[in-house]
């Protein structure tokens, strides 16, 4: 009888079940946050109003877009955090690209042997916890830390260098912890890359510039998007780097929100902020992938 | 010609390799170190690991990450099978399209974001059902799972597109039935890529720090949430010892596996 139930249900089975869980657990959420960046605070728990309340036998509404006005009055608080994210996190990417991609070639073109062993290389520091990585970081660009006394031993400088809570943390943090993402997409398309056409231009007499720019360049490009996009998107909302490694010049949307949420307790206002980053991130990139999905529907049909 | 790669590539892919290894190798050395203080050396010692075996909070954070890490890469890794069959096998079907938003949506929400909703739902359902009371280890693996599966599913979906659909044709024609089928036929092949996600989604669980933090309760600080209080409390050193231990341990399980994976692959590696 369960081999008849799952026979004619299974199929629908499968597709409602992930369906169900991402629109409860995913969907659902993002509504909510939605109807609290229009609420007022309050003091209690929680620290909001309901949006809709019934009393005697009738439904009020008691919106407000206060928590959206806030944004735009203090609009340099908020402002800045936004320029500074897009900012903190666009470099940071181009850094990662910069290191990433000669990675990403040398793993693509060595012996099978040395090709495990580099790909291990990249792979386990992806697999150990970051935060532990960027506590390792701290200890190195501290004031007291492994750099400033290696030089202050060698007589380089006198007084220790300060490098913790500037950009430069903020991007040794980035690349540290976004680097293997990097590379894992452009290592794909690099090891996919045909020879024999590297070949053929060079015997055509390109130089290996010509070879690069005009060859390897334009067909490693979806793996240099892909990998991007894995770099800048969880950049932009970052919060522990900026926390940890970075100063108040180095603020960034996530630290904003994790403030308004945790030490100011402002729950609608750290609404509000998360509306504005999905404003700012997703919106853009899933309306990209949308279109995706639609030419790709488009040729199967 | 780019047969060889340029030394100036290599260089560039060296300074790289230092950026992931140099901290590494710093916080391992230290973890030995006899001083309080991070940047003095002052002899070896295994005081901080003996110091870390005897501080209940970190260990007990760690059993609490483990336990999480496991149950939602179990949950992402049977959603994202799932997602990924609906969107290899079952072809054009109603709801293709919101379930191809809605699985790749959470790839591109910045955590605090999934955080915040997540946390604003449980307590809306809590006032609505009852359900769930306060929130522990269970709020934080419903969270972990939902967006693990969306990674899993990126990961065995690219597999079964690859697989081979001639085999489960030629078992279909021998009047093997579907659940035989995927039973011996379909779940073999995928296998690597089920453990791969497995994998992927253990680890993406046992870092997160963002996401816990929204949605943990009293007494159900994880591994990366206790890290996180006391790295800005200032420098531990039990921090450094407990660090380097994950990393021996990842490294012995990652390099096992790929001893595994590469002796499994012996006409690859000749070629």
């Amino acid at each position: 009888m369960l081999t008849g139930f799952l026979k004619h249900y299974g199929r629908r089975i499968v597709i409602t079940l992930p369906l169900l869980w991402l629109g409860v657990f995913f969907l659902l959420p993002l509504l909510e946050i939605l109807q609290v960046s229009f609420s007022e605070a309050r003091r209690g728990v929680p620290p909001f109003k309901p949006l809709w309340e019934f009393e005697s036998g009738q439904f009020f509404f008691q919106g407000t877009v206060e928590n959206y006005l806030l944004l735009l009055d203090y609009w340099e608080d908020y402002f800045g955090p936004v320029l500074n994210s897009l900012r903190l996190a666009f470099i940071s990417t181009l850094i990662c690209l910069v290191f990433a991609y000669p990675m990403a070639w040398w793993i693509a073109r060595s012996q099978p042997q040395f090709r495990l062993i580099l790909l291990i290389l990249v792979l386990l520091p992806f697999w150990t916890s970051s935060l532990v990585r960027l506590y390792a970081l701290i200890g190195i660009l501290n004031t007291n830390g492994f750099i400033n006394n290696a030089l202050i031993w060698l007589g380089l400088i006198d007084s220790p260098l300060r490098m913790m809570q500037t950009d430069l943390s903020v991007y040794l943090g980035m690349v540290l912890t976004y680097l293997p993402l990097m590379i894992l997409p452009l290592y794909a398309s690099l090891s996919r890359l045909d020879d024999s056409l590297v070949e053929a231009a060079a015997d055509l007499g390109a130089k290996s510039g010509q070879i690069f720019l005009t060859i390897i360049l334009p067909l490693s490009l979806p793996g240099v998007i892909a990998g991007c996009l894995l770099v800048f998107i969880p950049a932009v909302g970052e919060f522990v780097i900026p926390a940890l490694l970075g100063g108040p010049d180095q603020l960034m949307l996530g630290k904003v929100l994790w403030t308004e949420f945790f030490r100011n307790r402002d729950w609608p206002v750290a609404s509000a902020i998360a509306i504005l980053l999905l404003l700012v991130v997703t919106l853009p990139i899933l309306y990209a992938r949308y279109q995706d999905v639609q030419e790709d529907e488009r040729e199967t049909r | 010609m780019f047969r060889s790669v340029p030394w100036q590539v290599k260089c560039l892919a060296i300074v790289g390799f230092g950026l992931l290894y140099v901290p590494i190798m710093v916080m391992f050395i230290y973890s030995f170190n006899e001083s309080k203080l991070v940047s003095v050396w002052a002899g070896f010692s295994f005081k901080w690991y003996a110091a870390l075996a005897g501080n209940e909070q970190l260990l007990g954070a760690l059993g609490k990450s483990l336990t999480i890490a496991f149950w939602s890469a179990n949950l992402s890794t049977i959603f994202g099978m799932l997602i990924a069959i609906c969107f290899v096998r079952f072809g054009r079907f109603r709801g293709r399209l919101a379930l191809s938003l809605l699985s790749s949506a959470p790839l591109v929400m910045p955590e605090v974001v999934t955080g915040l909703s997540l946390l604003l739902l449980f307590i809306a359902m809590e006032g609505l059902f009852g359900w769930p009371s306060g929130r522990g280890i269970d709020t934080i693996i419903i969270a972990h799972a939902t967006f693990g599966m969306c990674f899993t599913a990126v990961v065995i979906q690219a597999r079964l597109r690859d697989m081979d659909k001639d085999i489960e044709e030629a078992a279909r024609d021998l009047g093997a039935r579907q659940p035989y089928i995927f039973l011996s036929i379909t779940l073999p092949v995928i296998a690597p890529a089920i453990l791969a996600g497995w994998l992927l989604a253990f680890t993406l669980s046992f870092d997160d720090l963002v996401i816990a933090s929204f949605v943990s309760g009293p007494g159900s600080s994880t591994l990366p949430i206790v890290v996180f209080s006391k790295v800005r409390l200032g420098v531990t050193p039990e921090i450094n010892a407990i660090g380097s231990l994950i990393i021996l341990g990842v490294s012995f399980f990652v390099i096992i596996a790929s001893l595994i994976y590469y002796r499994s692959q012996p006409k690859q590696a000749d070629r």
